[in-house]
């Protein structure tokens, strides 16, 4: 936002009626999973199917969340920040499960093995710091810890971009040699990010951070 | 026309609804074609109806290991002249025709000389051999093909002295091979497709020419009509679809060498203790299989091959 009044007096929020389709629609690539599960159509090596479809959802749906906000300030809908939370812990939802997925089907909680792995593979290493930065993220999501963190929250929640490269060169780093999907999805990452280092150059102080409503979004204040 | 189902492809293998339409096509085009008693078996078939082979005789090279379905050894294919993805060669399979097939051999030969695909198939009795296949990918099938040894062939070219390795080629052709059509992404390999053994490599008795699979004749996403299969090295090294052998006499280039050296060596002999730069070789995913397993030296034909590399450091030329 180029400039917001830092103190907004508006009735409290409206339930969305688009939060729970938001949420559902999400939901729809686990719930092709689990059908495909079900139908026996998960290919001839269903643990790679089921790791594949889980990373790409989880970084499909970070870059949309990470589009919110550049959204928010090229058309002016200001109400897209009310999925940005939601579409933030979907991301953690997917990754955890691509994450499970590499513990337990493909390794079976080997856990040397697997600690060999993060150590000495660069794209498990770059995949396990994308989570591992992902879980603070999560943790802090509700409404208290926005309270409680205030300006600090802020500053934590700027780790969102170390996961969002981690993981795109997590993808880039384990493809054998077709790079064009770990080159789009880096295309739109550079697109967003950079509008961030361009457009937001100089952002105007506000007094206060956070406004006292009964349920809390984060406030976007840049 | 008989239309069999046989006892080990269950009914829960065919599911997909378009697999089912497929079928009414290809049943049609075979009725077209006039093909009268050939069996029809299950939906993972190509276009054209799958000759069986005649006077397969089984062989002593043989694992005793389960093979992995037809289903899964012609639905999970690297076969990028075809499609980058597993699934792609399947599908697109229709579009590569074998009709009039030739293999040419030339280079440090007596005389140059060009096969049909018959002139091959009557250089040595068919044999079928359960091999281990093992991809650079850390996974693996078992699978049962059908074939001759590759010595029988290079004994009929007469290879002079000076053929101390053999490169195979395989076809370019975009209207046979679909993903071969220039794009502007550029292309996923600079074609053609080679490969290449060391001479000894070659007249192993374990490295066959395959011309089939499960006693019948060889889809075409699994290299028709005519395939290399050397089984204790990486998979990518089992060439498909070759049209041409030049015998040579230096280290000849191979397609994944030349695309990133530091990950794919001229040997890539399976190797549990020498990694890919950017993942481990210590173990495998069998496809079929829960747990993985772990690789083997020589993908379990050391005792076999392992002489071939005596001196060799196997770290430095992986």
């Amino acid at each position: 936002m180029l400039h917001y009044p830092f103190c907004i007096i508006h009735s409290p929020m409206k339930p969305s009626l688009l939060k729970p389709a938001v949420f559902s629609i999400c939901l729809i690539p686990l719930g092709q999973l689990l059908y495909r599960a079900y139908s026996d159509d998960l290919g001839v090596n269903p643990i790679d199917m089921i790791t594949r479809v889980t990373g790409s959802w989880a970084l499909f749906i970070l870059l949309t969340c990470l589009s919110v906000s550049p959204l928010r300030k090229i058309t002016g809908l200001n109400d897209l920040i009310r999925y940005r939370r939601m579409l933030g812990l979907f991301v953690f939802f997917y990754a955890t499960l691509h994450f499970s997925t590499y513990l337990v089907l493909d390794h079976f909680f080997n856990w040397p093995r697997i600690a060999k792995d993060i150590l000495k593979r660069p794209y498990v290493t770059a995949g396990f710091t994308a989570f591992l930065v992902m879980i603070p993220l999560a943790l802090t999501s509700t409404s208290a810890m926005i309270r409680r963190l205030g300006k600090r929250w802020q500053q934590l929640h700027r780790l969102v971009y170390v996961a969002a490269i981690a993981a795109v060169i997590h993808f880039y780093w384990l493809v054998k040699a077709d790079i064009r999907r770990p080159a789009q999805y880096g295309a739109v990452l550079l697109l967003l990010l950079g509008y961030r280092l361009l457009v937001n150059r100089r952002r105007p102080k506000p007094a206060r951070m956070v406004r006292k409503t009964p349920t809390m979004e984060p406030e976007e204040l840049r | 026309m008989l239309i069999k189902k046989p006892a080990d492809i269950k009914a829960g293998e065919i599911t997909a609804k378009d697999l089912y339409l497929n079928r009414r096509q290809f049943i049609a085009s075979a009725a077209g074609a006039g093909l009268a008693g050939v069996e029809l078996l299950s939906m993972a078939r190509p276009a054209h109806a799958l000759e069986k082979l005649p006077n397969v005789k089984k062989s002593a090279y043989t694992v005793n290991e389960k093979s992995n379905s037809f289903k899964e050894i012609t639905n999970y294919n690297n076969f990028y002249e075809l499609g980058v993805e597993k699934t792609d060669p399947a599908e697109n399979a229709k579009y590569l025709t074998t009709k009039g097939w030739t293999v040419e051999v030339e280079g440090e030969v007596k005389k140059a000389k060009t096969f049909a695909i018959d002139d091959i198939l009557k250089l040595a009795p068919l044999e079928e051999r359960v091999y281990r296949m093992r991809c650079v990918e850390a996974w693996s099938m078992v699978i049962p093909w059908v074939g001759l040894p590759l010595s029988a062939l290079i004994k009929l070219a007469e290879p002079t002295n000076n053929a101390k390795y053999i490169q195979f080629v395989t076809l370019v052709d975009p209207k046979r091979m679909p993903a071969q059509k220039p794009s502007l992404f550029g292309n996923s390999i600079d074609w053609p497709y080679v490969e290449g053994l060391r001479m000894d490599e070659a007249m192993q008795p374990l490295t066959i020419l395959s011309v089939g699979l499960y006693g019948e004749v060889l889809p075409a996403q699994n290299g028709a009509p005519l395939r290399l299969v050397v089984p204790w090295k990486y998979g990518f090294k089992s060439i498909k679809s070759i049209v041409k052998l030049r015998f040579v006499e230096k280290e000849p280039a191979t397609s994944w060498n030349k695309m990133q050296p530091q990950e794919y060596g001229f040997y890539s002999n399976v190797n549990p203790e020498v990694d890919h730069p950017r993942w481990s070789q210590a173990d495998e995913r069998r496809i079929g299989e829960l747990r993985r397993r772990k690789t083997l030296p020589f993908n379990g034909y050391g005792e076999q091959v392992a002489s071939l590399y005596k001196g060799l450091d196997l770290k430095k030329y992986f």
